[in-house]
């Protein structure tokens, strides 16, 4: 042992650290993917219904063509969704600049026994695609194959 | 990385290198900065509030280098006991938690208009608040082992190494768990961001990288000062006391 220099036995103290560190940062992630997401997915909520008078959030895309207005002009209906599934909302008031149809929502709220999650609060989320504004005026063929060059 | 042990030959290096990066940092930063804001497009969907990214990222990734910056010189000090090092990771902790501030500050600002809400409590957002809360705990353990004596300069380094393990969180907070913020627009060899957008932001991003590592050199240089202030104020007593 004493063949093994200092410089080299505090190397490999402090890398054997490190990498018990990781280890318990990666196992403490692992522990909280549930309690740290920020909303359910519509998969999980329709999975696992959380009780009616609970307060969670969901969130997913805004499905294309499911914006819809009660005559009141502030109670709207669009629809959740993720790949596989699909959640009614209903909710009253001002909405995000950025909620739109096609582009992402968390909805804070509760799910009705009826399964629409009726939401008090929207916060929009928007993709990481950043596109210039001067796109918009091209078609969708054209500003598609724009996008897909920039990846 | 020895031939630095020497603080005479980093203090002539650094003589040069600190007003070179200091000059260049603030020409690239601010010129990127005022052709982001007044020359590059408005985004699609956001509008003008894109502009913030400008600010946003560049120090959002200061703030997360700046513990990567701490993190290595503190192994450095620990294993190799390099002189320099300790003093690197000091010079390294107060701008990163400037950044790291700044960026929380622009992001909250950006979340107003984009999401709807000034801050959510989810992933992403959370670890950089308890990034810039470890900064703030280092530079008070490096100020209590300054006062200290030798004997105590390696807590600080401990520390440094142990906090290193939230960047991979804060790296991969977005994509391990849903959370408000989106994903990175900028992975390894490709990007989901208009070059109209990607190019002024790079530009900033190196601008602001060589003001950080500017304010660095002149960190460690004041630090290097100081000290031998006081080792010759120390001498001058002594001499005094004995004579």
């Amino acid at each position: 042992m004493s063949a093994i220099k200092a410089k080299h036995q505090r190397l490999i103290l402090v890398l054997v650290a490190v990498i018990a560190l990781i280890g318990a940062g990666l196992l403490a992630a692992w522990a909280l993917r549930n309690q740290a997401s920020y909303f359910y997915l519509p998969t999980d909520m329709a999975a696992s219904p959380p009780a009616a008078d609970r307060g969670v959030r969901l969130g997913g895309m805004v499905e294309k063509g499911s914006i819809t207005t009660d005559a009141d002009g502030v109670t709207i209906h669009f629809i959740v969704s993720d790949a596989k599934a699909r959640i009614p909302v209903t909710f009253k008031g001002i909405v995000p600049d950025l909620f739109k149809e096609g582009s992402g929502v968390v909805a804070e709220g509760k799910l009705g026994s009826n399964g629409t999650f009726v939401a008090d609060n929207l916060l929009a989320k928007h993709d990481e695609k950043y596109v210039p504004r001067e796109m918009k005026d091209m078609t969708e063929a054209q500003a598609r194959a724009a996008v897909k060059e920039t990846k | 990385m020895h031939g630095f042990a020497n603080p005479a030959r980093f203090l002539r290096i650094a003589r040069w290198m600190t007003p070179l990066l200091l000059i260049s940092g603030l020409v690239l930063g601010l010129g990127s900065l005022w052709w982001g804001v007044f020359k590059a497009p408005a985004d699609e969907l956001q509008g003008e509030t894109v502009r913030i990214v400008y600010l946003h990222v560049p120090t959002a990734w200061l703030g997360m280098a700046g513990w990567m910056a701490v993190a290595v010189a503190s192994l450095t000090e620990l294993v190799w006991r390099h002189p320099l090092a300790g003093i690197a990771a000091r010079a390294s902790a107060a701008p990163g938690a400037v950044f790291t501030a700044i960026c929380l500050v622009t992001g909250s600002l950006w979340g107003r208009p984009a999401w709807g809400t000034w801050w959510v409590w989810d992933g992403r957002l959370t670890s950089m608040l308890v990034l810039l809360f470890l900064y703030f705990g280092y530079m008070a353990l490096a100020s209590a082992s300054d006062q200290d004596g030798q004997g105590e300069a390696r807590i600080p380094a401990i520390f440094g190494l142990v906090g290193a393990v939230n960047i991979p969180i804060i790296h991969y907070s977005v994509l391990w768990w849903n959370s408000l913020h989106q994903p990175p627009s900028i992975t390894m060899g490709k990007s989901a961001m208009a070059p109209e957008f990607l190019v002024p932001l790079l530009i900033a991003t190196l601008g602001f990288s060589l003001l950080f590592g500017g304010v660095v050199l002149a960190r460690m240089r004041a630090i290097l000062a100081n000290a031998q202030a006081e080792a010759r104020l120390r001498r001058k007593a002594m001499t005094e006391d004995f004579a």
